[in-house]
């Protein structure tokens, strides 16, 4: 099987003022049609591996390391990424509402962007845009390509963001926090419409978010991310069901549950997440680790293929000094 | 009100060699006009009479020449570069405090208060300056404080408008409305809020008012009504150069190019502040 | 009742459109009460009006109609200069921590100032030592309080907003989406430091969330909010586990959920079109564009708010025909 998207050995750094590297040798294959989620706090790089991948870095970052998209290296320093965003892969950003320009139609931006990617002509660019705006259920797609970004609600902006970002058919789908601004309601609403269109457009989605409970249902895998690096890798249902990394296991039990309202404490991770440009001996998360030993204050552990997942970790569950 | 924010600002302006450059030059040329004459060998209203209308470098102890009096240019230069500097200081100090209480508190109150603050600002504005000066000179006489009110009258509504603009936008965010909910009055709001977070475009508007207001007063010097002798001004040796253009061309060449150096010091460093102050949020 | 809040029929109204001059309702006819030490939870989507209540009650917003008293006397009324007197009582904690922030100014400089606004004959020892207090008992090492706030992290950040608020000694605090600009794995420590500080202090709390699962893990009592009027109230087991009302049923599906099985059927069921931005001006139940179970009178009446005994009240036509409460509409 031929990965769509290979990432081998990726890290990014950052020079100027703060300088730090806020990925650190990140390996991942995706293949088509399957959906990825990339989980992890603030801080730990999992938006800058996104942007990284398609070329859209901050001007003091510096991708190395290799992205394969069909075989294509996105990293070769000659906007081949550049060239391969709209058709290729599509990027919905976190606040996406904001990234519509507010003074202009939104018809006027979707065909723009449909126009620019595929050399169609103006009247297909404009039923692309309209089918997509069907396809991401607006109640009124005709009325819609005549309004202002201002106009609509906050989800329904999302929606359109999500539109502009597919109108071109890429075959891949970046979503970088696509939700985390939303209500509850529509965070679900906006869950059931991606996985909707990857299965109607047969495209492949890479999640970026950091909430595990969002992703339980539209995740095939799941990649968990601290400071960095990649913990622990798996399919949904094994991780989800047996976190093998304490990290996992942590952001897993963080997720606050009605059938937990009984007025007593949230389980929490203790401690934060690590500032940017911290160095780390030994495992990077054994601070705040409820099985934190020796070997963790001493050793990084690898990213290892362990059962059903990979995980970084000297004490995965299952091992002998798990609780 | 120096805060980690400053501190980075101008780290980042370290960087920029030209800005840098600017500002090294403005304080050796601001240097050289307070504690340079009295190093010189000759004083600004000293006649030499054996040197009249000598050009640059010709006679001995007279670098950049002398006027039709037999007066050292450098001397009178730097005098007329003291002049101007110390007006125009003063003139952008006096403009900076009025423009910014008054901006500040009519785009925090809102409502009748900042229409009536702002309608006062539209009439000055659209008084003539000139004419006012005139006017003010006529009665008070020209004295530098007269132009220094004359100019700082003006001065400070542009200001106000620019502030007014920033304040009515600063009293929407979230930390203003949690200033009143901690229970802070108006004066401490508008004090210790409002006006630290309008500070940078302040600052950039007020390098760059410095040397319109230069180029004012030297207008007005050099049409005659502005700074009157025996003080002189830069203006005022432009205006006495451009008589003597055709004989004695350094007269003019002197102290034109001294006013043309401070002004775009002036600005450059301006634009300069504005980029390292502006994109401060990570 | 003394001693409280009390919140009667209470509108609020924004001018819209040109000129301002339609006007949209963002809060309808609204009351509750709060007791002292009480926490109150308080859940809607964006839009239904839950911050505009919680800015009303701290005298930002007037009122179009309706009181607001707090310990007996109408505070509605007062003048922004009237207020101040009682800012010390009511205090407010904020949705955005790096917006709510002062930039220019350090933590201990804003933690501490509304002790130089509100009691300013305290001595410069006494401010400092009350503000080394308060952030010791919000978990804020003191190396972080000489930093400004573009260097703290988003949790260390909401936990200074916190103690801002509880630095002058409130008996009522609005806790306006506290949690929801954080990951999920820090709002946890903050909700938790909220339940503990709320028990320690003895203080009344009104606790503003549109996720369901974090205002029940706080509150005892919960109100839900749409489109500016109360559509369901109770205690929060009652209310959980036999919800009356279409909408919080929807609420109570729609919190996510990290077991995949689960999941799936939530997607399912999720699949819709989506919503319209509630029409105000409509006569007749603004759930009825979203709600699978309306009849022809939802679209006609606007359902009166009713009280159903045991605490429960709920604004709905047909509540009487599921006392046992919705059963969750998910697919199996």
């Amino acid at each position: 099987m031929t990965a769509m998207l290979d990432v081998r050995g990726l890290t990014v750094d950052f020079t100027g003022q703060r300088p730090h590297r806020a990925v650190d040798g990140v390996d991942l294959a995706l293949a088509p049609r399957e959906r990825l989620a990339i989980v992890g706090e603030s801080g730990s790089g999992k938006s800058q591996l996104l942007l990284a991948c398609i070329g859209l870095l901050a001007a003091n970052g510096r991708a190395a390391g290799s992205v394969r998209f069909d075989g294509n290296e996105l990293l070769d320093g000659a906007d081949a990424a550049a060239r391969v965003r709209g058709s290729g892969i599509g990027f919905v950003f976190q606040d996406a509402g904001g990234s519509l320009t507010p003074h202009r139609r939104i018809g006027e931006q979707m065909v723009e962007v449909a126009l620019a990617r595929r050399g169609t002509s103006k009247r297909d660019a404009a039923g692309a845009a309209l089918d997509m705006l069907e396809r991401v259920r607006l109640p009124d797609p005709a009325g819609t390509l005549a309004r202002y970004p201002h106009e609509l609600s906050g989800g329904m902006r999302q929606r359109v963001a999500i539109a502009l970002a597919l109108v071109a058919r890429p075959r891949l789908l970046f979503a970088d926090e696509p939700t985390t601004a939303l209500d509850v309601t529509v965070q679900a609403e906006v869950m059931a419409l991606m996985a909707e269109l990857c299965d109607g457009l047969g495209m492949a989605l890479v999640l970026v978010t950091h909430d595990l409970g969002v992703v339980a249902a539209l995740a095939d895998r799941i990649a968990v991310m601290y400071a960095g690096r990649i913990v622990e890798e798996g399919t949904a249902s094994a991780l989800l069901s047996h976190p093998a990394h304490p990290y996992t296991a942590g952001l897993l039990a963080s997720v606050p549950r009605l059938s937990g309202a009984t007025g007593g404490e949230l389980p929490t991770i203790a401690g934060q997440p690590p500032a940017p440009g911290m160095t780390f001996a030994g495992c990077r998360f054994e601070p705040r680790c409820p099985r934190s030993a020796e070997p963790c204050r001493v050793t990084d552990p690898p990213l290892e293929a362990r059962a059903a997942v990979r995980v970084a970790c000297h004490f995965p569950a299952g091992s002998e000094r798990a609780r | 009100m120096s805060s980690g924010l400053w501190r980075e600002a101008f780290v980042q302006l370290r960087e920029e060699r030209l800005a840098m450059a600017c500002a090294a030059l403005l304080a050796v040329l601001a240097l050289a006009a307070i504690a340079g004459p009295p190093l010189l060998d000759y004083r600004a209203d000293e006649i030499d009479w054996a040197h009249m209308a000598v050009p640059p470098l010709e006679a001995a102890g007279h670098w950049l020449g002398t006027d039709r009096l037999g007066r050292d240019l450098l001397v009178r230069t730097l005098h007329g570069l003291r002049v101007s500097l110390a007006i125009a200081l003063a003139a952008t100090f006096v403009a900076l405090v009025i423009g910014v209480a008054w901006g500040a508190l009519a785009g925090y109150k809102r409502g009748r208060i900042d229409a009536w603050m702002m309608r006062f600002v539209d009439v000055l504005y659209s008084l003539p300056q000139v004419f006012f000066v005139i006017i003010l000179t006529v009665v008070f006489g020209r004295s530098p404080l007269t132009i220094l009110v004359a100019i700082g009258a003006f001065g400070w509504l542009t200001m106000a408008r620019i502030v007014r603009g920033q304040a009515l936008a600063l009293r929407e965010r979230d930390f203003v409305e949690a200033a009143v909910v901690g229970g802070a009055s108006t004066a401490r709001i508008v004090w210790r809020h409002i006006i630290p977070n309008l500070m940078g475009p302040v600052i950039v508007y007020a390098t760059l008012t410095l040397p319109q207001v230069i180029l004012v007063e030297s207008f007005l010097s050099f049409l005659g009504i502005g700074i009157q002798e025996p003080l002189a001004s830069l203006g005022n040796l432009i205006a006495d150069g451009a008589a003597e253009m055709e004989t004695a061309p350094w007269m003019l060449v002197v102290p034109a190019s001294c006013l043309m150096l401070v002004v775009f010091c002036f600005n450059f460093l301006g634009d300069s502040l504005r980029d390292a102050l502006d994109p401060r949020d990570r | 009742m003394n001693g409280g809040l009390t919140v009667r029929d209470v509108v609020v109204t924004y001018p819209r459109g040109e000129a301002g001059r339609t006007l949209l309702t963002a809060v309808d006819s609204v009351s509750f009460s709060l007791a002292p030490g009480e926490i109150l939870g308080l859940v809607g989507e964006s839009g239904c009006g839950k911050s505009s209540l919680g800015r009303a009650i701290l005298g930002l917003v007037p009122l179009a109609g309706g009181a607001i008293q707090w310990q007996g006397r109408r505070i509605d009324t007062l003048s922004r200069h009237a207020f101040r007197a009682i800012r010390g009582e009511l205090q407010l904690v904020f949705q955005d921590p790096n917006a709510c922030l002062d930039p220019r100014m350090t933590i201990a400089d804003s933690v501490g100032e509304p002790l130089r606004s509100l009691e300013p004959g305290l001595p410069p020892a006494a401010r400092t030592a009350r503000v080394s207090g308060i952030l010791d008992e919000v978990g804020l090492p003191a190396s972080l309080t000489v930093r400004y706030p573009h260097q703290l992290s988003g949790g260390q950040l909401q936990r200074a907003v916190i103690a801002r608020a509880l630095v002058v000694n409130p008996r009522l605090v609005v806790c306006d989406e506290p949690v929801s600009a954080l990951d999920v794995s820090v709002q946890g420590q903050i909700v938790n430091l909220i339940g503990r500080i709320r028990r320690d202090r003895g203080l009344a709390c009104l606790f503003i969330s549109h996720n369901l699962a974090v205002v029940a893990n706080l509150a005892e009592r919960v109100l839900v909010m749409y489109c500016g009027r109360i559509v369901e109230s109770g205690a929060r087991q009652s209310l959980l586990g036999a919800p009356l009302h279409p909408y919080t049923r929807l609420l109570i599906d729609s919190v996510p959920d990290a077991d995949p099985v689960r999941a799936r059927r939530l997607l399912a069921r999720h699949a819709s079109p989506a919503a319209q931005p509630p029409v105000t001006a409509a006569a007749g139940c603004p759930f009825v564009s979203r709600c699978t179970l309306a009849v022809d009178r939802c679209r006609t009446l606007m359902p009166p708010l009713r009280d159903f005994g045991q605490g429960r009240h709920v604004a709905c036509h047909r509540a009487d025909e599921w006392r046992d409460g919705l059963p969750t509409s998910l697919p199996d």
